[in-house]
């Protein structure tokens, strides 16, 4: 039964009558507990001790860079079973992130440098934790240049997934970055084994834009999607009945 | 699993391996060039073993020792201390807000004679993030 349950979901077709229903509304509703998680961040939170308002960037700095690494490894997980399974639908998700996450990506390395001009005193420096999520955006856009260059779209998938696979070593670098070796970026503020650094009255408006920040992107990276199935398999009876 | 499915998810295990080996080689083979900075200790060491000739721009990092900064005409000086061995630093020009005595701290320059002259000063934030009340606490 699940094996049904999954083919039939599985189904260009089916995913999108699924995603068409609750999309947009899910899409709104993160929109609008995100705004709400900035306005908490930005108005209702005490400044920093040391950087004073300007530390109030990480409520758009954090889940962004969390999400930039987040998209590559979901990507990596559609691109899998992608060329496992040859599942199309895994395809078109995956295709559907890069822009997203080069979106994302960008955003995380300009709120940082935004960031690092009043409190490093340099907007860029090549320290491992910048460089490597620099990489990572020129993957996407690499990724996304690699899809579009290609005339045969079934081709384009594969070369695409493959290239999503090798890539993926680089998201463990970013992460481990600040504690193998030294960097101006500070190490992680919360960690899975240890206390949080940051103060609990910060810390619950972090977590509140993080689990929004995500619940919106992976909305739109769903409301993407969807127009990637049109847009493939337009020559297709159930799109043309659309 | 059938068989051919079975084979490709081994060409993509495969696929993922060798990417690993392949960056973890070059990371292995960069290692410490990819530190951004060298603590005092890191380089008095590399100072003895290779001098550094007086042209070569550095980076050093540390924490501004406690009680070492004072201003003297337009220049600053401090100490960068990792808590085993410091370098007196002398630098001239704007330091950034979050600069304090005890925080961390990288700069830029030339390392001539035991005396690190910067030409920039970075500060380095921890990870730290509290509201100013409690900070007294």
């Amino acid at each position: 039964m699940i094996k049904k349950f999954f083919h039939q979901f599985a189904s260009p077709k089916s995913y999108f009558a699924v995603a068409n229903k609750f999309c947009k509304p899910v899409l709104a509703f993160f929109f609008l507990l995100y705004i709400g998680a900035l306005v908490w961040g930005l108005f209702f939170t005490p400044p920093d001790a040391v950087q004073g308002d300007s530390y109030r960037i990480i409520y758009m700095h954090v889940p962004a860079s969390f999400m930039a690494q987040i998209l590559f490894v979901v990507m990596a997980i559609t691109s899998a079973v992608f060329l496992i399974w040859k599942l199309k639908l895994a395809a078109y998700v995956s295709k559907s992130i890069a822009p997203i996450g080069a979106i994302v990506t960008f955003f995380a390395l300009f709120s940082g440098s935004i960031w690092g001009i009043p409190t490093w005193g340099t907007w860029w420096q090549w320290d491992a934790r910048i460089t490597s999520t620099l990489i990572l955006f020129i993957m996407y856009l690499g990724l996304i240049s690699l899809h579009a260059s290609f005339e045969n779209k079934d081709k384009a998938d594969k070369f695409f997934s493959v290239l999503v696979l090798i890539g993926v070593v680089n998201i463990p670098i970013i992460k481990k970055s600040v504690d193998w070796w030294s960097t101006l970026h500070q190490s992680a503020s919360i960690t899975l084994t240890s206390k949080p650094a940051i103060d609990p009255v910060m810390l619950y408006p972090l977590m509140f834009s993080i689990v929004t920040f995500i619940g919106l992107i992976f909305g739109l990276v769903i409301l993407s999607s969807q127009n990637e199935i049109l847009r493939r398999e337009k020559y297709k009876s159930w799109v043309k009945n659309i | 699993m059938k068989k051919d499915r079975k084979k490709r998810l081994f060409g993509v295990l495969l696929i993922i391996a060798s990417s690993c080996l392949g960056i973890g080689l070059i990371l292995y083979a960069l290692n410490s060039n990819l530190d951004y900075f060298l603590t005092p200790s890191e380089l008095k060491q590399s100072n003895e073993n290779v001098v550094l000739s007086s042209n070569t721009r550095v980076k050093l990092g540390g924490m501004v020792k406690k009680d070492s900064f004072f201003i003297n005409e337009n220049k600053v000086k401090f100490e960068v201390t990792d808590f085993e061995d410091s370098i007196k630093v002398i630098y001239e020009g704007l330091l950034p807000d979050l600069f304090q005595e005890g925080k961390g701290i990288v700069v830029l320059g030339k390392y001539i004679d035991g005396v690190f002259y910067a030409d920039e000063v970075f500060a380095k934030h921890d990870e730290n993030y509290m509201p100013p009340n409690l900070e007294l606490n």
